[in-house]
């Protein structure tokens, strides 16, 4: 969209606008996410640049929230907790999701949409009521407050995200390479291992980190379900950010930061990889 | 075709005039069981996780649906009492039959620790219910017959015939009267449901204002995401992919990190005041409250929404023709009529995709309401938590829930009729 040649002054003060425009949306998107990663070095417990900060004094920059974050066992457990939940739900999510899918996508699978549907809905109904089912329904059979509850919850909203992506990766399958393989004598378990699971690995993996990330972002499901002994890490933010206030969270919340930077990268390398793979380039 | 014309050519594959397979099945029905087979294997493949979700998701909510209208208290505490009430005329306080009838329930109860519950569920009807019926039902193991006047005497309870047509009324396994509160009704004196008068209505408030909210966001994710959306559709792809991560960082970043971030900033000691206050913008006294009322919560979630806005409305705008908009240039029309006329009707899917799922996303929002929205920023959502947490009434919840999720059904019905179910993600 280069500027024609041609354009006029009001043209070109449009163009100028709307780019000066654009760029101040881009600002309110990612200034608020990086500003904390500054202020997490405050030498101050205050959520603001002293001066110190400002005149980039050394005095005003210290790793002491930092220090305290991994002192403190709260927050170490809280990181264990959300590492153990995530693992364990996705695992689930992926496998049951990443099977559902590859059932989904046969032409002759009966009801289709239907159970799309069905199997799509944790991710449309609202938090609040998958919560407060879960919890009247988890308490009935005891497993409120328990690691197996909270996983069993956390992989229930993981699984759309597995079915989605995974068969996003199977509309593209050229089903000619299962016949050929089944022709050439491969059995239907040697043709999922060797010829369909390593096309769509970077479907399954994306889904597994969608799951894993939402199962580490969730606090709602946490919030009612879980025990002292099951808070994650959005738990002790919550509490944080309710009770007792200090730049801890602010360290913590860095920290995050970098994984879902992590993550993203993680993921835009998969994308550029099943690209590749399926003979698709880029743009 | 080839294959099937040479076996019905030879005598081996036909009996009776149909087409058989070598073992001698009829074809027909021997590829309507091959098809019935595949059916099978694809359903088997879905059916772990669907019986999971049906066990772990799918019973829950409806149980917590059913709990909206279950009623079992009354009429399993108090059965002689209603048995006796059958007589009653409905608008006097009832004779001694019934208080006796009374009495024998609630001594009943006192040693089946039933008084509890019945007291909370009376006390939802009428405020003040609990403590005179537990004081009641503690006494009533020494009381003797007549029980009428010493019900009457005992407290204000009794000698209110509202009470016993509560009873009478609630003393049905299933109830609509959560419905009837949520919906900001009440049963008047001849029972029939009318509205609570106007600054009584809290829950219809509430959820007007959530629409109201949520609306607001859609409109700003609207305006804020367009532009952006447009840009990045018409840059070449290698500075597009480049502001596409500017998009899907904040939406890969924890919900908590963005809210606490918005603190951050908008609090009264922070960093948009703190900036106005140096830059002598604004009076250290009068700093601005963003925080902790409809703004803060405005603010936050148009920010965590703005992506789900984005991302649709790029891959519509990717996929129309620039030539639409040239054609229509050399055709005369000026630049914004191009764009108006040719260009944005073309965006609508975009626009309803984008906007539908914010939508659905903000009514339900909880979250970030309860951490910035303060007293008048509060959604639906603190309303149901808070029936869960605090008053522990959790018919009302689970009525306010249905509601709730009736609404986002709806919606997503729309949004499937508007763009077909395919959801896509990053």
């Amino acid at each position: 969209m280069a500027l024609p040649s041609y354009a006029g002054k009001l043209e070109r003060f449009w163009y100028y606008a709307f780019r000066f425009l654009c760029c101040l949306v881009f600002f309110f998107l990612i200034a608020p996410i990086l500003i904390m990663v500054p202020l997490s070095f405050n030498a101050q417990p205050y959520f603001t640049f002293t001066t110190e900060m400002l005149t980039l004094n050394p005095e005003g920059f210290s790793l002491r929230w930092y220090e305290q974050l991994f002192s403190s066992s709260q927050w170490m457990r809280s990181i264990r907790n959300s590492v153990f939940i995530g693992i364990f739900s996705t695992l689930i999510a992926t496998t049951l999701g990443t099977l559902a899918a590859l059932g989904l996508s046969r032409s002759e699978m009966p009801y289709k949409g239907l159970i799309m549907g069905l199997l799509i809905s944790p991710m449309i109904v609202p938090l609040i009521i998958s919560a407060a089912g879960m919890f009247f329904f988890y308490s009935s059979i005891n497993l409120a407050g328990t690691f197996p509850g909270v996983i069993l919850a956390h992989a229930v909203l993981g699984t759309p995200f597995v079915v989605i992506t995974v068969t996003a990766t199977l509309v593209g399958f050229d089903n000619s390479l299962t016949k050929a393989a089944a022709n050439l004598g491969a059995d239907p378990i040697t043709i999922f291992r060797r010829v369909q699971m390593p096309l769509i690995l970077p479907g399954v993996i994306s889904g597994a980190l969608f799951a894993f990330i939402t199962s580490f972002d969730e606090i709602v499901i946490v919030l009612f379900l879980a025990g002292v002994e099951q808070r994650t890490i959005p738990r002790e933010m919550w509490s944080g950010i309710r009770e007792q206030i200090s730049p801890t969270i602010l360290a913590v919340a860095s920290l995050l930061v970098a994984i879902s930077i992590a993550l993203l990268t993680t993921l835009e390398l998969l994308r550029r990889r099943s690209e590749r793979l399926r003979g698709l380039t880029p743009g | 075709m080839q294959q099937s014309a040479s076996a019905s050519s030879s005598d081996d594959h036909r009996r009776d005039g149909k087409l058989v397979t070598a073992d001698g099945r009829p074809l027909q029905a021997s590829l309507r069981s091959a098809e019935r087979r595949r059916k099978i294997i694809a359903f088997l493949f879905v059916s772990p996780l669907l019986a999971f979700l049906l066990i772990s998701f799918v019973i829950p909510i409806g149980q917590m649906m059913w709990r909206s209208v279950d009623n079992p208290t009354i009429i399993n505490t108090l059965p002689r009492t209603l048995e006796a009430m059958q007589e009653w005329d409905g608008q006097n306080i009832p004779d001694e039959p019934v208080f006796a009838a009374l009495a024998e329930d609630l001594r009943e109860a006192q040693q089946n620790r039933r008084v509890g519950p019945l007291a909370v569920r009376l006390n939802y009807e009428i405020s003040g219910a609990r403590g005179a019926l537990s004081r009641k039902a503690r006494s009533v193991a020494t009381m003797d017959a007549p029980y009428r006047e010493q019900f009457l005497e005992s407290d204000r309870l009794w000698q209110n015939p509202r009470l016993y047509q509560i009873i009478q009324r609630e003393g049905r396994p299933l109830t609509l009267s959560y419905y009837v509160a949520a919906t900001d009704r009440a049963y008047d004196a001849d029972g029939n449901i009318v509205r609570r008068p106007e600054q009584q209505r809290i829950y219809m408030t509430l959820f007007g204002r959530t629409f109201a909210m949520s609306a607001a966001i859609l409109v700003l994710t609207l305006l804020l995401g367009f532009p952006i959306a447009f840009w990045m559709a018409h840059l070449p792809m290698r500075y597009a992919n480049l502001l596409m991560i500017m998009v899907l960082l904040p939406f890969w970043t924890s919900l908590l990190v963005r809210t606490t971030s918005w603190i951050v900033l908008l609090q009264q000691q922070g960093v948009i005041n703190s900036s106005l206050v140096a830059l002598g913008i604004l009076d250290s006294g009068n700093r601005l409250s963003l925080m902790y009322n409809m703004t803060g919560t405005i603010i936050a979630m148009t920010h965590i929404l703005l992506p789900f806005m984005v991302l649709p409305l790029y891959s519509v705008m990717k996929t129309i023709p620039p030539s639409y908009m040239r054609a229509a240039r050399s055709l005369g029309a000026n630049n914004w009529t191009a764009f108006w006329r040719v260009y944005v009707p073309q965006t609508v899917p975009g626009i309803g995709a984008g906007g539908v799922l914010v939508f659905i996303i903000s009514i339900g929002y909880y979250i970030t309401p309860a951490l910035v929205g303060g007293q008048s920023g509060r959604m639906i959502s603190n309303m149901i938590a808070y029936h869960m947490q605090n008053s522990l009434n959790w018919g009302l919840a689970a009525a306010l829930g249905t509601m709730l999720l009736v609404s986002v059904l709806i919606l997503y019905w729309a949004y499937n009729k508007l763009v077909g179910a395919d959801i896509k993600l990053g």
